[in-house]
C-alpha cells in the first residue's frame, strides 16, 4: 500500500525532525540555565550573608553608651559608604558649577578641603580612612579614576586632588590640635566615619528621647551591637536613628537616620570593610607631585576671613549641624539665631532683616524666570504670622517669611507654621 | 591557512600574497591536520595549528592592521595635544579635572599616558575594534561562502566556534597591548618618565608603576571579553558579516547610552560597560579591589551567556553559505 508507505515515512520523517527540533531547541537550555543560575547567585548570596545575628552577651543601652564613649581606636584603615538623601533636587552640573565658582571666589584650588564638602551631601560615596593615633591620619574620596585625599602627616595637611593634580597645603602649629587648619579637623579623628555620626546624636540624648538597644548585627565582617536612637515627641522629621557599635572595640560602624516619612535613610554611613591594625607608615606619606599646583592654607584663610572657622569639618557633618542647629544654637548667622521649642522639636529662628525670599506672591524678583524657579522649590504658606515659603527637603524643613525671618529645623511644615504663629 | 576572503578586494593583498585556494585545496591546504583516514578524531595540535592559522588570517586582513593603526594613533594625538597644550607652563586639562581621566597627570610622568590612552579608547574604540572582529567571525565566513568549507574540515563546530572566539580574545589583547606600547613610546618620548604619584597621593617606583600599567592593560583586555563573546553570538545569527559588525557596534552603543541615563540606575550594574573604568582602581593604594572584581565578573557572566548561546545556534543552524 504505497499510500500508507508514503505515510509512515512522512509520519517518521516528522517525528525525526521533532527529535532533531527538540535536540536543537535542548541546547538553548544553556544559556538560560546560565543566566539562571547567575541571577540566583546574585539574589541569594546576600541573603544568605545577611543570615544569623551574632549571639552577643546582652548590654544594656546605658552600657553601649558608654562603650562608645570609652572607646579608643587609635589605628585602622577601612572603607566607609555614605548615602546621604535628603530629598534635595538633583542640580546636576548647576551644582558643581556653582561649587567651583565659590572656590575660584576663595583661593581657587580643587584641592581645598572645602570645595569638597558639598559632595558628600547628596548620593553614594566611597571614602577610605586610615588612622595611626591623633597624629597621622588619612581621609580619601574615591571617584571615577580620580580620588581626593586629605593627608594629616604631624604638622602637615594636605589636600591632593589627583583629577585636577592640585595639591591644597596648610600646616597646624600644634599637631595634637590640628582642627586649627582650614582642612585640619577632617583628619584629626577619623571624620566622615559612623563615629562622628554617632558622637553627634549621642548628644542629642535627653529626655525627650529613647534609647534602646536593638539586637546585633555583622557589619563589615565585626559582630556589633544595634543601638537605636528614637524622639518621643511627635512633629519632628526624625524617625529614628539606629547605630551599629563594634563589640569588641566600641566602635561605631554604622550610622543610618531614617526619616519618619519613611523610606530609604536620609544618611547612612557605615564601614564595609574594616582592619584594626597599624596601616603602613607610606600611607600617610605625601610629597605634592612634580608640576602639581600647590596652595598654601594660609592664603585661603586670608581669602576666607572668619568664615573657614565656621565651615570646617567634614560635610555630613556640617549636615548634622544643620539640623541639630536647635539643639546647640551654634552662633553662625548674623543677628544671632534663637532656638525655640526643646530636643526633636526645636526650631531655630533667624532674623535675617532682608525682605525674605522673593517669592512669586509677594515681593516679585521682576524676573518670571526666577521666580518661577524659586516657587517650584518651595511651597507658599500663609498663617498668622503672614505669608512665606517652605523649602522642604526628607530631613530639614525651613520657613522663610515674607518679612525676612527664617524658621528652620527638622521638624514638619505644620509645626513650623505653627511655630511662627506662635512667634508673633 | 588561506581561503577565498570577504570583502575579497580590500584583502587582494593578502591573496596575494598567499594564492587563493580553490575549495578543494582545503583539506590540504591544512597541513597541520590529522589524515582523515585514520578515522581518529583532530589532536589537541591540529586545534593548535586551526587556532594559529585563524590568527594568522585575521591579523594579516588590512582591515584589522587599519583598526589596529587607528587605535595606536590615539595615544599619540593625546600626546601631542597634552605637549602642545602644557607647552606655556599651564597644566593640562584646564585645571579643573575636564578630559579623560589622568590627563593632568602626563606631564609630570609620561606613563601616565597609558593609563589615559586605555582609558579614551576603552568606551568606543577598543569595543568598536573588537565588534568588528567578533561580528565578521562566524557571518564574515557565511558571507564569503567558506563556512562550509571550513566544516568540510574535520573539525567541528565546536572547535571552530572556540578557535574563532579564542582569536577575538587575542585580538583583544593585542588591540589593548597596542594602545599601551603606543602610548608608553609617545609618553617616554614626549614626557619625563620616573617615579610616579598614585591617585591615592602615595608614590611607587617606576619598576612597579609599569607594572601596574601592564596589569592595567590585561584588566582592560578582560574587560572587553564580554562584547567579544556578544559579538561572537550576534555573529552566529546571520549570514552578513556586515549586519553582524553593524548590530554588535549598535548594542554598543545603546548600552553607552542607556548607562548615562539616570533613571535606569537598577538595569545599569548588568550593563557590560558599567565598569569598565574601573580599571582606573589600580592606580590607588592600596589598590581598591570592588570594581574590579565586579567588571570580572560580569565580563565572566557575559563570556557564560553568549558564549553558550552563540555555541547553541552555532551547533544548530543550517550552514548554507
Amino acid at each position: 500500500m504505497a499510500p500508507y508507505e508514503t505515510d509512515d515515512s512522512a509520519r517518521a520523517a516528522e517525528a525525526d525532525d521533532r527529535l532533531a527540533g527538540r535536540r536543537k531547541a535542548a541546547r538553548y537550555v544553556v544559556p538560560v540555565a546560565v543566566v539562571g543560575v547567575a541571577a540566583a547567585t546574585i539574589g541569594l548570596v546576600p541573603a544568605l550573608a545577611d543570615s544569623g545575628d551574632p549571639d552577643l552577651p546582652k548590654i544594656s543601652a546605658q552600657q553601649l553608651i558608654e562603650k562608645i564613649a570609652k572607646s579608643d581606636v587609635q589605628q585602622l584603615s577601612g572603607t566607609v559608604k555614605i548615602s546621604t538623601d535628603l530629598g534635595l533636587p538633583d542640580l546636576g552640573g548647576l551644582e558643581s558649577g556653582l561649587l567651583s565658582g565659590a572656590a575660584e571666589g576663595h583661593g581657587d584650588s580643587s584641592a581645598d578641603p572645602q570645595s569638597k564638602l558639598l559632595e558628600l551631601a547628596s548620593g553614594t560615596h566611597t571614602l577610605r580612612v586610615a588612622a595611626d593615633g591623633p597624629d597621622r591620619g588619612k581621609v580619601s574620596l574615591l571617584d571615577n579614576a580620580s580620588e581626593y585625599s586629605v593627608i594629616h602627616n604631624g604638622k602637615d595637611v594636605w589636600g591632593y586632588d589627583s583629577k585636577s593634580n592640585e595639591v591644597f597645603h596648610s600646616t597646624s602649629p600644634d599637631s595634637g590640635h590640628a582642627g586649627e587648619g582650614a582642612g585640619g579637623k577632617a583628619p584629626r579623628d577619623v571624620p566622615a566615619t559612623p563615629k562622628d555620626f554617632a558622637d553627634e546624636a549621642l548628644k542629642s540624648v535627653d529626655d525627650t528621647t529613647s534609647v534602646t538597644v536593638d539586637g546585633t548585627a555583622h557589619v563589615a565582617g565585626r559582630d556589633a551591637y544595634k543601638l537605636v536612637i528614637k524622639p518621643r515627641q511627635s512633629g519632628t522629621t526624625v524617625g529614628a536613628i539606629s547605630i551599629a557599635v563594634d563589640a569588641k572595640t566600641g566602635l561605631p560602624l554604622k550610622f543610618t537616620l531614617t526619616p519618619a516619612s519613611g523610606g530609604a535613610a536620609v544618611v547612612d554611613a557605615g564601614f564595609t570593610q574594616v582592619d584594626f591594625s597599624r596601616p603602613a607608615a607610606s600611607t600617610f606619606a605625601f610629597t605634592p607631585p612634580k608640576g602639581a599646583k600647590v596652595t598654601e592654607g594660609d592664603d585661603l584663610k586670608d581669602a576666607k576671613g572668619g568664615e573657614s572657622k565656621d565651615t570646617k569639618g567634614d560635610g555630613p557633618k556640617r549636615l548634622e549641624k544643620e539640623w541639630r542647629k536647635g539643639h546647640e544654637g551654634t552662633a553662625d548667622a548674623p543677628g544671632g539665631p534663637k532656638t525655640i521649642g526643646e530636643g526633636w522639636n526645636s526650631i531655630i529662628v533667624l532674623e535675617t532683616g532682608g525682605k525674605g525670599m522673593p517669592t512669586g506672591a509677594s515681593g516679585s524678583t521682576g524676573n518670571s524666570d526666577v521666580d518661577g524657579f524659586l516657587n517650584s522649590l518651595g511651597d507658599h504658606v500663609t498663617g498668622k504670622f503672614g505669608s512665606g515659603t517652605v523649602f522642604s527637603t526628607r530631613l530639614v524643613n525651613a520657613l522663610i517669611t515674607d518679612d525676612g525671618k527664617v524658621y528652620a529645623g527638622a521638624v514638619t511644615k505644620a509645626a513650623l507654621v505653627k511655630a511662627a504663629n506662635a512667634a508673633q | 591557512m588561506s581561503r577565498a576572503e570577504s570583502p575579497p578586494k580590500r584583502d587582494a593583498k593578502t591573496e596575494n600574497a598567499r594564492p587563493m585556494a580553490t575549495p578543494t585545496d582545503q583539506g590540504a591546504a591544512r597541513k597541520t591536520g590529522p589524515d582523515p583516514r585514520t578515522g581518529r578524531g583532530p589532536s589537541p595540535l591540529w586545534t593548535l595549528g586551526l587556532f594559529r592559522d585563524e590568527l594568522v588570517t585575521t591579523f594579516r586582513r588590512w582591515r584589522t592592521i587599519a583598526l589596529l593603526g587607528v587605535l595606536a594613533a590615539v595615544p599619540v594625538l593625546i600626546g601631542v595635544a597634552v605637549k602642545i597644550e602644557t607647552r606655556g607652563g599651564s597644566s593640562a586639562g584646564g585645571g579643573g579635572g575636564e578630559g579623560p581621566a589622568f590627563i593632568a597627570q602626563i606631564t609630570n610622568n609620561g606613563l601616565f599616558l597609558v593609563f589615559t590612552g586605555l582609558a579614551a579608547t576603552l568606551p568606543f574604540f577598543l569595543p568598536m575594534a573588537i565588534g568588528v572582529i567578533a561580528g565578521d567571525a562566524i557571518a564574515g565566513e557565511a558571507n564569503a561562502g567558506t563556512l562550509r568549507y571550513l566544516l568540510v574540515a574535520p573539525a567541528g563546530r565546536t572547535r571552530l566556534l572556540l578557535t574563532k572566539y579564542a582569536t577575538t580574545m587575542t585580538f583583544c589583547l593585542v588591540a589593548t597591548l597596542v594602545v599601551a606600547v603606543s602610548a608608553f613610546a609617545v609618553g617616554a618620548l614626549l614626557f619625563p618618565l620616573g617615579e610616579l604619584t598614585t591617585i591615592s597621593g602615595t608614590r611607587i617606583g617606576f619598576a612597579e608603576g609599569l607594572g601596574r600599567a601592564l596589569l592595567i592593560a590585561l584588566v582592560v583586555a578582560a574587560s572587553l571579553t564580554g562584547v567579544a563573546a556578544l559579538g561572537l553570538f550576534v555573529s552566529t545569527l546571520t549570514n552578513s558579516g556586515i549586519a553582524a559588525m553593524a548590530t554588535t557596534v549598535g548594542l554598543l552603543i545603546t548600552v553607552q547610552i542607556l548607562d548615562q541615563i539616570p533613571q535606569l540606575h537598577a538595569l545599569q550594574p548588568y550593563f557590560f560597560s558599567h565598569y569598565w573604568l574601573s580599571f582606573a582602581d589600580l592606580m590607588r593604594d592600596p589598590v581598591y579591589w570592588d570594581g574590579l572584581v565586579r567588571d570580572l565578573g560580569l565580563q565572566g557572566l557575559y563570556v557564560a551567556v553568549f558564549g553558550s548561546a552563540a555555541w547553541a545556534r552555532f551547533t544548530t543552524k543550517d550552514i548554507t553559505a
